[in-house]
Formats: structure tokens, C-alpha cells, sequence
């Protein structure tokens, strides 16, 4: 290193830093930019609250807002503000309420149901709205070569199933008949008690023919007649933009039937995925809504009784898949203790904090009035008990198994959790190996596991959706456990039971089997989390965490115009 | 120099071509394809999926036809969002994404630039140490803090700057700017601090202080010239870094960018995704190298004589 004489010094620190010099002007113009592009402007909230424009976090952009491909909840929240079923849910409670059908008949036994659509309904090109696209979309909806991932949601219609999977190929047998322009008749395998629930399912929305056949073929994936511009519904709201990565705008249908007591005029739906940047986006009252908050702030959000805190129950479980083809998870015995020493409330309060349900039965309890009684409980000296008939007395000689889940902070939390209990409890070691997403899938689905941490949401409520993913040949068992006699109260005794309680009683039957046997160990029920601005009215919280766009308005409080905290 | 060029363009081909055949190996030995998911999809579906997008062909028939497909400059339809092709995709996210690394050379530069002259003019002083060791900070400070502690005192308690947003807000592109540009900004400061120094010991530089020329043009017209070289030649490599490295920043201010697309599409084993982004990021690596390299010769007289000795 080597410098030049002192004396020289002073003289270069006045030439270079107080004359004027081409840096020093850019920085001056830098910060003037700065200074006068900032502050003074107006958030989002207050300036969306009085033109009548959500602003919605909504997790990631969208793959696809074609209803017979889309599957992920992003894409639910935009497609519910697009596209309407024959019928729709109470935001609250759920209930089915006339969407499309003004009103539907059911046939004694439960099987034939015909619904009457409302003559005044229309496409948002104001192209008629009626039985024959019903048939049509339905029938789109069945090809093979869409790679429609919701088909089974078809399932419960006739023969809708063997026509999916290329066992009669004339549609005209599948139980979907237009009687009349007006009047639309679908006949069930059996009597399906949540088939009207499903209707409100996007995998069973219309689409409009014209606009999906200018595009391409109807069976054809990937064409563009979802993009701006092109796409046709039949929802509240239609598309006005979709800027890829930055926002998809929908504003009021005008021709939508019911487009009187719309009050929101427009709804900008953000991706935004990192949970904090949406977090603090909501606090800077760029967004009127955040469907994740960050878990640890959720504990700030309640202890300060923040109002924009909405937790509900949520139709989801988690669980831990077993893999029962390991030797030592073989025996019953030992995967009843698993499951009887894991302080779920400890869990849940200590770890998740957000209100969590412990889980002791696969179903969330209420689905359906289906409150599932469960003899799983945390008992560590039974389940010592039971480990030491199964040979493994004080879990000695139990061989290290390993616990696997997908990568992220929560699932290692939980297991780290679980890891500890089973070694306090039963003395038996646990090691953790967390996989990437698609390698973690791959492992799971080719059973390449001994225990895997598991997740379902419900698409429906109703009992079934949880309990048919244990049939012997379900997609979604992976545990290798396997029933005949459960199987056959899922998939014969209760479609065929007469009442809603006898049904409800072969459920439970089956669900006591399951958790008898236990291959999957319950550990929570999961609550939905959402930040929502208290200037927006109607929003409802309900266990599927649906919102309805069709239902909320906004509405400043005088006193919080400036949403700040 | 344009032999020169022309002949580093040629030897890119191959490099090229390597880069493409190891990401195309790579993304397919990955565990897990493009169409699996939590839930189980049916055998058929997958049947159908991959018929669409010709992964039921032999892999050595889907790489020649994604190599011919290329060489016309079309990476292919995306897996994941479907109707989108990925030069759609990619195209989509390039302005967000070169308009914020501009800017975060910008920051980068006029920042690192006059803290390392100011301190290579008195060094091991003040006007040394506090470049420097802010320097050193700046350095060691991983953008995905610095940026939250941006956003938390402009942003939030301040309430001087939006807290994300890119063009949708007055004033929202300057803490993504600032972000991406400090770390590049040290790192500028110290090559050009150590550049000015060894260059302000040269003889020609006594020389022209022994002619009595003011300190100003002695600086900036002389010494600056051959001072900032080291400069230069980081600048290629570092654009092309700044471009591809912008995925924090892009998360961070949730700025539609390239990065976030590129991250996601592994997760998402969207393989034309993933291919295509590789390729235009190798591309653009490669003509960035070659453009500094460009830009010193012509700022360097020794490198240029070398160069034209070459040819």
C-alpha cells in the first residue's frame, strides 16, 4: 500500500468534496428523487374503501383459472369470484342456497335430482345461460385428456366413473340430462348426501363452449382462453386483467343475474407468497386481506386482541402417515402407543399457538353433525404397557425409526415435539429426515417411508372425503394398511343407510377401525388464519374457508380511515 | 477487438450446449415430476399429462427435439401455469427484473465509486476507515436483512416509503433498489479503493502533480481511468448477478421479477421452465463477461496493445 505525500491532503478534500463534481450531482439528484417521490400517498385500503376495491393477498399466481384444471387454493378464490355452480353455500353456515337452479326437486330414493335454472341467467358476454352448457362442461370435464385432477368429484353421478375411465365411451349414458333449456336432471349412483355441496365445487362449474372451442379443442390443456380478454363466465365478477406475478383484476359482471346486490366493484387479487411480506403489506394497509399470517405472529395479533385476527376452525387434519409394512410398525401395539404419547396439547399450544384442535379422530369433529367418538387419549403408561406386550419392554430393542417430512420450519418443529415425547414416554429413538416437497411426495407415494407427516383439507363436508382415503386401493393411503371390512362400510353400508344418523353410525364404526389399527396418527385439526381489514363487512369465517366475494362490501370506520397500527 | 469478440462468441456455443445438456439431465434424475401432488393423481391422468408434453418419449428423443426447439429460441410451454410458454413467462418478467438491477448499479456505483476514491486519496484516515468498515458492513449484510430493516424503518415506522410494490407506488422502487446495490456497493468500494491506490503511485501520476495540475483533474481525469478497472471488469459478472441474484429482493418487495419464477420452478420441477431460465441466464452471463472484458481493453492501453498483438 503506498500514498502519496500528506501535504497534498487538504487540498484534494476541498477539491473533491466541497466543489461541485459530477457524483456529487448525481447523488444529489438521487435523493431528491427520493425525497419527492415518497411520502404523502395513500394506502391501498383507504383509497380501495371508497372506490369499492378489495385488495386481496392471495398466495401464489395462478396456474390456471380453467375450473376442470385448476386445483390450488389461489386459483379457488379467483375462480369463486369468476364462475357460479347451480348452487351455492351460505357463507356461514354452509348450507346449500339456490345459485344458478332457483330451486332442484330429489326423488324419494335420493337419486335423481332436477334442478330449475333461472331464466334470467347469463354468460358475461350476456350469451344465454342454461341446462345444455351443463351437459356440455360436464361432459368436457370427463375427458381423460384434460388431466382433470377433481374427476372423482363426478364420480358420485352415474357411470360417470366408468366413462372417465374409458369403460363406455357414449356420454348419453352418463347420469347428466338437459329435460329442457331450463331444467337439468342428474341421476346418482347412490343417494349422496354432500352431492349439493359438491355442485359449489369449481371441478363442477360451467364453462362456456363458444369461447373455450374459438381457443382450441375442448379436451385440450393449456389453450388461452382463460387469459384477459378471452375468458367467459357466468360469476359475480369478471376478469379485467391478469398481469402475470403482479395482480389479477375482476370487476362487477353487469350480467349476472343477481348483479344488483353486488357492492364490491372491483377486487384486486395480489400473489404475494412469502407469508411476512404479506404480513407486513397488510399492516402498511396495502391489503385488505392476507390468508397467512405468520406463526409467530399470531401470537402478537391475539395477545393485542387484534380485530383483523380471524381464526376458525378449518376442514383439515394433520397426521402422521405409518408405514405398516416395517417390521417394527407392523404390530398394532406399538403404533397405538405412537399415537398415545403425543401431548397434542402441548403441541398445540406451545408450538402452534393459533388455536389449533388436538386431533383425536381423523375427521374434524362437526363435519356434518358427524361428532366421531375416539378412545385415542394421551396415556404414556398404557402405551408402555402396550409396547411391552408387542416386545419392546421399556423400548429396548426397538429399532431407530425415522420420522419424515417435507422441508419447513412448522413439520420439524412438530417432529422435533414428537421426537422428544417418544423418547420421555417410551424410550424408543426417533431420527428426522425432511425432504424437499417432490421428493418428499415421491417417497410417500412409493412408500419409501416408516413414518410421514400428512395434511388433508376437505373438498367437502361430509365425513367421506376423510375416511375413503383409507380404502385398501385408495390413491391417498400409502400406508399399506388395508380392510376389507372398513371397506365395505364406506363404500356399501353407507351409501345404502337410510337416515342421516345410521350413516353417521357406519362412519364412526369405520373410523373406530381405523383408529383402532391406527396406520395414520392424528395430531391437530387445522384453523384458518386470516388477517382481514375491519373495514370489510360480511366477510364470514366457515370451516372451509370459502369466501363470498358476492356477500362483502367495504365500509371505512370514521375512526380508523387511516388503518394503521 | 471485434476478432476478438467474434472468437469468444464462437467458443460460447460449446459452453453453452454443456450448460443445457447437464440442466436437462439434471432436472430430470430430480425425484418427483412435474404433475405430482399431495393428492394422488390418477395413472391415467399422469398418462395423459405427460403425452401432452412428450415426456412419454425416450429422454434422448425429448433432448433432441428440446435442442431444435431451442436453437429457434423456443424454450416450450410451461408445466406449471398451463397456456403459458415460458418465453411468455420469462419476457414477462424481465423488465421488473433489469430495471431493478439498473438501478441497483446505479446505487452501486455512485455509492462504491466515490466511498472507494474518497478513501484511496486519504488512506488511513477517517476518510479511509469509515468507507471501509461500512464497506465491510455492507458486505456481510445478507439482503434479506438488510431489506426487512429497510422496510421496517422507512416503511413502517417512518411511513417515508411503500413496503413493497414495483411502479405501483410513488417511491416503491427505492428500497428494492437500495437493497440489491449495497452489497455490490462495498464490494465496488473496495476494488476501486485498492485500484485508485496502486494507480495514485504510479510515476505518471508524480508526474503530473510535479506539473502543478490541480488534484480535481488529477483525480478524475488521469488517475480515475486507470483506477476504476478492477471495476469494470466486476461489472459484467456482477450484472449478470444482480439480474439472476434478485430473488430475495423480488420476495422480499414482491416485485414480479425473473428471480421468483426461477426459484419456483424447481420447486415445481417445471422443467422448460427451469431449462429455459438456466439457458437465458447463461446467455446473458456470458455476453456480460464478454462486454466488460470489451469495456477494459478499450479503458486499458496496456490490454489493448495485447490484444491487437494477438490477433
Amino acid at each position: 500500500m503506498s500514498h502519496f505525500p500528506t501535504a497534498t491532503q487538504p487540498n484534494i478534500a476541498t477539491h473533491s468534496f466541497f466543489r461541485p463534481n459530477p457524483i456529487k450531482a448525481i447523488t444529489a439528484l438521487l435523493l431528491l428523487t427520493l425525497l419527492t417521490s415518497c411520502g404523502g400517498g395513500e394506502n391501498n385500503v383507504s383509497t380501495g374503501n371508497r372506490s369499492g376495491t378489495l385488495h386481496w393477498g392471495n398466495g401464489t399466481e395462478p396456474q390456471s383459472l380453467d375450473p376442470h384444471i385448476a386445483t390450488g387454493v389461489p386459483e379457488h378464490k379467483i375462480i369463486v369470484a369468476l364462475m357460479e355452480g347451480l348452487v351455492l353455500k351460505d357463507s356461514k353456515t354452509l348450507e346449500p342456497r339456490p345459485g344458478v337452479a332457483t330451486s332442484w326437486d330429489i326423488s324419494e330414493d335420493g337419486r335423481v335430482y332436477t334442478f330449475y335454472l333461472r331464466e334470467n341467467a347469463r354468460w358475461s358476454n350476456g350469451d344465454p345461460h342454461n341446462a345444455h352448457d351443463y351437459a356440455w362442461s360436464w361432459w368436457r370435464a370427463l375427458q381423460p385428456a384434460l388431466g382433470n385432477l377433481y374427476a372423482y368429484m363426478y364420480f358420485p353421478i352415474t357411470n360417470a366413473k366408468e366413462y372417465y375411465e374409458g369403460e363406455i365411451s357414449d356420454f348419453e349414458q352418463v347420469g347428466v340430462k338437459a329435460l329442457d333449456d331450463y331444467t337439468l336432471q342428474v341421476t346418482l349412483n347412490n343417494p349422496t348426501p354432500y352431492f349439493l355441496q359438491l355442485l359449489d365445487h369449481y371441478s363442477l362449474y360451467p364453462v362456456h363452449r363458444a369461447t373455450i372451442e374459438k381457443f382450441g379443442d375442448a379436451d385440450q390443456r393449456g389453450t388461452r382462453w382463460t387469459y384477459e380478454g378471452n375468458i367467459v363466465g357466468n360469476g359475480p365478477f369478471q376478469l379485467s386483467e391478469w398481469k402475470i406475478n403482479r395482480r389479477v383484476v375482476v370487476e362487477r359482471n353487469p350480467h349476472y343475474w343477481d348483479a344488483e346486490s353486488i357492492r364490491l366493484n372491483k377486487i384486486i387479487f395480489y400473489p404475494i407468497e412469502n407469508a411476512v411480506t404479506v404480513e407486513r403489506m397488510f399492516r402498511a394497509g396495502q391489503l385488505h386481506y392476507s390468508g397467512t399470517v405468520p406463526a409467530d405472529k399470531i401470537a402478537t395479533y391475539r395477545e393485542r386482541n387484534d380485530p383483523a385476527l380471524h381464526i376458525a376452525p378449518y376442514l383439515g387434519v394433520y397426521f402422521y402417515r405409518i408405514n405398516t409394512r416395517v417390521p417394527q410398525l407392523q404390530d398394532k401395539r406399538v403404533r397405538r402407543a405412537l399415537g398415545m404419547t403425543i401431548d397434542r396439547d402441548k403441541i398445540s399450544e406451545r408450538i402452534l399457538k393459533g388455536g389449533q384442535i388436538p386431533a383425536y379422530t381423523i375427521t374434524p369433529p362437526g363435519t356434518m353433525g358427524y361428532y366421531p367418538k375416539s378412545d385415542l387419549a394421551f396415556n404414556p403408561e398404557a402405551a408402555r404397557e402396550l409396547l411391552a406386550d408387542a416386545g419392546y419392554p421399556n423400548g429396548e430393542g426397538f429399532p431407530t425409526t425415522e420420522i419424515l417430512y417435507n422441508t419447513s420450519e412448522g413439520h420439524r418443529k412438530i417432529a422435533v415435539a414428537i421426537q422428544q415425547m417418544w423418547k420421555k414416554h417410551l424410550n424408543i429413538d426417533v431420527k428426522l429426515l425432511n425432504q424437499e416437497w417432490k421428493v418428499y411426495l415421491n417417497s410417500v407415494t412409493s412408500r419409501d417411508y416408516e413414518i410421514g407427516r400428512a395434511g388433508w383439507i376437505g373438498d367437502y363436508v361430509d365425513p367421506n372425503n376423510f375416511l375413503d382415503m383409507f380404502l385398501c386401493d385408495g390413491g391417498n393411503n400409502r400406508t399399506g394398511w388395508c380392510n376389507p371390512e372398513y371397506d365395505q362400510l364406506i363404500l356399501k353400508a353407507a351409501p345404502e343407510a337410510k337416515t342421516h344418523a345410521e350413516r353417521l353410525a357406519i362412519f364412526n364404526r369405520a373410523e373406530t377401525m381405523l383408529l383402532d389399527d391406527m396406520p395414520v396418527i392424528p395430531i391437530y385439526i387445522y384453523t384458518s388464519n386470516n388477517l382481514v381489514n375491519t373495514s370489510v363487512k360480511n366477510f364470514n369465517d366457515n370451516i372451509l374457508n370459502q369466501p363470498s366475494f358476492k356477500e362483502i362490501y367495504l365500509e371505512a370506520d370514521p375512526a380508523d380511515a387511516g388503518v394503521k397500527n | 477487438m471485434w476478432r476478438f469478440a467474434l472468437n469468444r462468441l464462437l467458443q460460447a456455443i460449446p459452453v453453452l450446449l454443456i450448460v443445457i445438456s447437464a440442466t436437462f439431465m439434471l432436472v430430470h434424475s430430480a425425484p418427483g415430476g412435474p404433475f405430482s401432488a399431495e393428492k394422488s393423481v390418477p395413472p391415467e391422468v399422469i398418462a395423459a399429462l405427460e403425452a401432452q408434453y412428450n415426456l412419454d418419449q425416450p429422454l434422448w428423443q425429448q433432448y433432441i427435439s428440446y435442442l431444435g426447439d431451442v436453437v429457434q429460441g423456443d424454450f416450450g410451454p410451461s408445466f406449471k401455469y398451463s397456456g403459458r410458454t415460458v418465453n411468455e413467462l420469462i419476457a414477462a418478467g424481465i423488465p421488473a427484473t433489469a430495471e431493478l438491477a439498473f438501478y441497483a448499479m446505479m446505487v452501486a456505483l455512485i455509492i462504491g465509486v466515490s466511498a472507494g476514491v474518497a478513501a484511496a486519496m486519504r488512506p488511513n484516515t477517517m476518510q479511509d476507515y469509515v468507507p471501509m468498515s461500512a464497506a465491510m458492513l455492507g458486505i456481510c449484510m445478507p439482503s434479506f436483512l438488510l431489506g426487512p430493516l429497510l422496510v421496517l424503518i422507512f416503511g413502517i415506522y417512518l411511513e417515508w416509503l411503500p413496503v413493497s410494490g414495483w411502479g405501483d407506488m410513488p417511491g416503491d422502487k427505492i428500497m428494492p433498489s437500495i437493497t440489491l446495490g449495497t452489497g455490490y456497493a462495498a464490494y465496488i468500494a473496495r476494488l476501486s479503493r485498492g485500484g485508485m491506490l496502486e494507480v495514485l503511485s504510479q510515476d505518471y501520476i508524480r508526474t503530473a502533480r510535479a506539473k502543478g495540475l490541480s488534484e480535481r483533474v488529477i483525480i478524475f481525469k488521469h488517475a480515475m481511468r486507470g483506477g476504476l478497472i478492477p471495476v469494470v471488469a466486476f461489472l459484467g459478472p456482477a450484472f449478470a448477478g444482480l439480474l439472476g441474484g434478485s430473488f430475495v429482493v423480488e420476495t422480499i418487495f414482491q416485485i414480479p421479477g425473473l428471480g421468483r419464477f426461477y426459484v419456483q420452478a424447481a420447486f415445481n420441477r417445471d422443467y422448460t421452465m427451469i431449462l429455459g431460465m438456466t439457458i437465458f441466464f447463461a446467455t446473458l452471463i456470458i455476453l456480460f463477461n464478454l462486454l466488460s472484458d470489451m469495456l477494459a481493453i478499450w479503458l486499458d492501453p496496456k490490454l489493448r496493445h495485447q490484444a491487437r498483438g494477438n490477433n
